[in-house]
């Protein structure tokens, strides 16, 4: 089944300056949300494949909505990361079933690449809930100066039967990192992490 | 006078409301530019010079929307603005925004007014339809904290009193606007609520082109 979507929001967050300090070029990050409908709102299925389905369209569809909006080629992606608000007629697993099992390929099609772990949080919410949707560099998680967040929130949703899912990717890391750690430049962006 | 850290674009595409699905979705824009309050802290009598100075970013910020929002020019439909002032600022300071951020939309999309006439406060003669953006552009402003919403109106650009076009975003900029800092917004959309059926005058429907009707 496909997903009954609602609205869909994308927004671009772009930092040219932090403490006084010019940002160039400047840090940019997008995130893209869905209100879709919940199938299995105030029920127990037991089965969650129509979600596991949703999150395979919906990786595909906010990864490039994304990318369209950072106006960048794909490879140009540095991080990203995923997050889900359920309505209060949902249960927590409905947000796993979006996320984890099938979200994560199309997604990395969608920034190229993506070796790392697509770094996630859910919770249950009402209308206007934010939830930070974490953001990690997509070929090594280790990357310290990409360690962020970004908030995702929707004025009139999730209502009790709806979800909101959020894919957030960025062009770069934080405006002024300088706590160390391992470098972009410095990653192999093998086995996920390094 | 003029430094923007930040710059916020934010874009919707309404496909229903739990009624029947719209078979062009609506979509509806907005663009907050953060700017460093250079009044910040203090009562400074002469604000005016930054009004000006304000043009050039009112422009920028309304091509930057209409390119988010990937529709052509012809399809934008309404449009409001707005502004949220840190706490070190006052509401005056955000009023400064009148000026640049209604007239920057209102040329994008064909008006054919003059900009030095409105901002010494003259009106036009209008018969006709001498262009278009002939409505006032409606505004909500405040004071705030980083993260305030503000619900920014939208009228149709021709006629405010289309009734089906009356609408609003929400705008929110997550860390924004600091004690020393003010988001100017601007938005606008394609036009009517997803599901409008309260009647009124159509856009069709206009015949006075005097900004109202």
């Amino acid at each position: 089944m496909s997903a009954n979507i609602r609205k869909l929001i994308v927004q671009v967050d772009e930092t040219r300056k932090e403490m006084g300090q010019a940002i160039n070029p400047p840090t940019r990050r997008a995130v893209a949300m869905a209100v879709i409908e919940n199938p299995y709102a105030g029920r127990y299925s037991e089965s969650l494949d129509d979600l596991i389905a949703i999150g395979e369209e919906l990786g595909a569809l906010l990864g490039e909505k994304c990318v369209k909006a950072l106006g960048i080629a794909p490879g140009q992606a540095q991080s990203y990361g995923k997050a889900a608000i359920v309505g209060e007629a949902g249960e927590l697993e409905h947000a796993a079933a979006i996320l984890h099992p099938k979200l994560g390929a199309p997604l990395r099609a969608a920034v190229e690449k993506g070796a790392a772990l697509v770094p996630s949080a859910k919770k249950r919410g009402t209308l206007g809930t934010a939830i930070d949707v974490p953001l990690g560099h997509k070929d090594a998680a280790f990357v310290r100066s990409h360690f962020d967040a970004i908030e995702a929130r929707v004025s009139d949703a999730p209502r009790a039967n709806e979800i909101v899912v959020a894919v957030a990717v960025t062009d770069s890391g934080r405006p002024l990192p300088r706590i160390g750690g391992l470098q972009a430049s410095e990653i192999k962006g093998e086995d996920g992490l390094r | 006078m003029i430094d923007i850290r930040r710059v916020f674009t934010q874009v919707e595409h309404i496909h229903h409301e739990f009624g029947p699905r719209a078979a062009t979705p609506l979509v509806r824009g907005a663009i907050g530019a953060v700017l460093t309050n250079p009044f910040a802290g203090r009562y400074e009598a002469d604000i005016l010079p930054m009004m000006t100075l304000l043009d050039p970013v009112g422009v920028d910020m309304a091509h930057r929307l209409r390119a988010a929002m990937d529709v052509p020019v012809e399809r934008i439909a309404t449009y409001g603005k707005g502004a949220i002032v840190g706490a070190a600022g006052e509401q005056e300071h955000g009023a400064l925004w009148h000026v640049p951020g209604g007239y920057a939309m209102r040329e994008l999309l064909g008006w054919k007014g003059d900009r030095n006439a409105y901002r010494q406060g003259v009106a036009e003669e209008k018969s006709g339809q001498p262009g278009n953006a002939l409505s006032i552009v409606p505004s909500t402003k405040k004071v705030g904290a980083p993260g305030t919403t503000l619900d920014v109106p939208l009228t149709n650009i021709n006629a405010s009193y289309v009734r089906g076009q009356f609408d609003s975003i929400e705008v929110r900029v997550p860390g924004a606007p600091a004690a020393d800092e003010i988001v100017f917004i601007l938005a606008m959309s394609t036009g009517y609520r997803v599901h409008e059926r309260v009647g009124g005058l159509r856009a069709e429907n206009i015949a006075k082109w005097d900004g109202l009707r």
